[in-house]
This record gives structure tokens, C-alpha cells and sequence, in this order.
């Protein structure tokens, strides 16, 4: 496995963790408080609709050609990447609410409840809720794994690594049968976020015909180049006034 | 709204997000990039520079 595949089977594999973790405390909370069977119909429904854009636009994307698909996944990654990267260190720097998945569980069940007393039958509470929680948080997932996947003419790989995620967090959740609050979510979406960027910057750069001094290699530099540059900008929010108050809802 | 302008919409909110200027900065460094690299000119340096300069603008407007 070459070093960029390494890049993007972790990528892939942490991006998707996050968005899972997040899905999962959804569908726990409707499934606790209301109707298994109709959240895991839920489930599954927004995983078929996942399943089709992914080999729907997989295929297309890989048929570009290599320069035209490094430029526009390159452009696409880099900003979907400095977002995350943002909300990051706007978190880390206690400028954003960091995101609470008791606090999470907490809602969901709340407005669960809230919306009347499940039937015996099909409960379509249960189901729109999961469905839409699932296909929000797993187009993301979808979008990264296409991308990714494309750049290197391995969608096969990044949907493993996806498959793999969703794998672990779910075993998880069965067997903490609780929301995973203990997921470090900020730390592994700054990360996220610099592989993103980095590996956005790279391909954006090289289907715009520039050449990295040491090809492939400059990504040893790239990478923990992005690091510490955000690193360094964390420490100068820390620094400044507004820091003290935690602002915006988080995402 | 129309279904398809509200599709444009989710779809812009999707890639773009709060935060335009980001998206804008990274065309036009491609741009760059891509003028510079065609005069034959070494042009690596210019999205990491694009980087630096549009993660610190973003975060400072955020932080105000």
C-alpha cells in the first residue's frame, strides 16, 4: 500500500467515524425512545440512497480525465477541508460550543417523546428522523470517500475504510448501547481536517500543472506542515480577547 | 422556492458553507496556480501560501 493510499484509507476511516458517532446517537434516540424497527428501516433506506450516488458518481468521476479530476476533487477537498479545519480550531480555541453527544441524545429523545406515542405498526417518526440523520451525516462521508477514492483511482479502497468505520462505531454503540459522548470528535475532526486540506492542496496543485519538489514525498511535509501552521493559528486565538466566549451551535 | 433552486441551495451550503470568501480564494489560488505553472515557472508554492492566508482571514473574521 502506497504512502497516498495509507493518506486515504485514514482519512476516509476517520471522516466517516465522526459522522457515524454523530448518526448513531440519532438513531439511538429514536430507536430508545420510539420504534427500533421503523429507525432501522430508517437506516437502511438512507444507506440504499447512499449506496446509489456512490455508484452513480463513482464510476463517473473516475472516467475524467486525471488533470481535470485532480483540479476540481483538489479545489472541492480543500474547501470541505479548511472548514472542518475552522471549526476545529474555532472549538479548540473555545470560540464554538463543542459538540455534545449526551447533550445530543438528550434532544433527540426529548423532541422523540415529544412527538406523540409510537404505534404498534410502522412509527414514521422513527423512520424519517433516521433516515434523514443517516443521509445528512453520510453524504458527507459519501462526498469524502468519492473524492478521495477518485483522486486515486481507488473508490474500492475508501469505501472499505468506510465501511470499516461504520463497522467499529456501530459495534460500539451495540455494545455500549449508549451514546459515544467518550469520542474525542473535535481532535479527530481537526485531523480530519488537515488530511483534507493537505491532500486537497496536493492534488489541486498538481492538476493545475504544478510539480511538488519530490513528488509524492512532499506530502511528509505537507501534512504536518498544515499541522502546525493550524496549531500555530489556535495559539493565537487563544490568545485573543474573544476566545473567553464560546459562541455559534455546533455542526 | 422551487425544488430546484432549494437543491442549489443545499448543495452550495453542502460544499461552500458559511464561509464564501474560502471558496473564492481557492479558485482563484488554483487559478494562479495554474497561470504560473503554464509560464513554465515553478507554481508549488502558491496553494500552500493560498492556505495559510485564507485559514487566518477565515478565522479572524470568525473570531470578531
Amino acid at each position: 500500500m502506497s504512502g497516498q493510499e495509507i493518506g486515504l484509507a485514514v482519512s476516509v476511516f476517520l471522516a466517516c467515524a465522526v459522522e457515524a458517532v454523530e448518526a448513531l446517537t440519532i438513531v439511538l434516540a429514536v430507536g430508545v425512545t420510539r420504534s427500533w424497527r421503523s429507525a432501522l428501516l430508517g437506516v437502511g433506506a438512507a444507506t440504499l440512497v447512499l449506496a446509489v450516488i456512490v455508484a452513480a458518481l463513482g464510476p463517473a468521476l473516475t472516467a475524467l480525465p486525471i488533470n481535470v479530476l485532480r483540479v476540481v476533487v483538489g479545489g472541492l477537498l480543500l474547501v470541505f477541508g479548511l472548514q472542518w479545519l475552522r471549526k476545529a480550531i474555532l472549538r479548540y480555541a473555545g470560540l464554538k460550543a463543542l459538540h455534545d453527544e449526551d447533550k445530543a441524545f438528550a434532544s433527540e429523545t426529548d423532541a422523540a417523546r415529544a412527538a406523540g406515542s409510537a404505534g404498534a405498526g410502522f412509527d414514521g417518526y422513527s423512520f424519517t428522523i433516521a433516515f434523514k440523520g443517516v443521509l445528512l451525516e453520510g453524504l458527507e462521508v459519501a462526498f469524502i470517500v468519492l473524492t478521495f477514492g477518485a483522486s486515486q483511482h481507488n473508490v474500492g479502497l475508501a469505501a472499505v475504510a468506510a465501511a470499516v468505520a461504520i463497522a467499529v462505531v456501530v459495534a460500539a454503540g451495540v455494545l455500549v448501547r449508549a451514546p459515544l459522548a467518550r469520542v474525542p470528535e473535535n481532535t479527530l475532526k481537526f485531523f480530519v481536517g488537515v488530511m483534507l486540506t493537505s491532500f486537497g492542496m496536493f492534488w489541486g496543485a498538481e492538476g493545475a500543472g504544478a510539480s511538488w519538489p519530490g513528488g509524492d514525498a512532499a506530502l511528509l511535509v505537507i501534512i504536518p506542515g498544515v499541522a502546525l501552521a493550524s496549531l500555530g493559528m489556535l495559539r493565537w486565538l487563544r490568545r485573543a480577547p474573544t476566545a473567553r466566549q464560546a459562541v455559534g451551535e455546533p455542526a | 422556492m422551487s425544488w430546484v433552486v432549494r437543491a442549489a441551495y443545499g448543495v452550495w451550503q453542502f460544499v461552500v458553507g458559511d464561509d464564501p470568501w474560502t471558496a473564492l480564494g481557492v479558485a482563484v489560488a488554483l487559478g494562479v496556480t495554474a497561470l504560473i505553472a503554464g509560464a513554465d515557472a515553478p507554481a508549488w508554492w502558491v496553494m500552500p501560501l493560498a492556505v495559510l492566508v485564507l485559514l487566518g482571514l477565515s478565522l479572524r473574521r470568525a473570531a470578531r
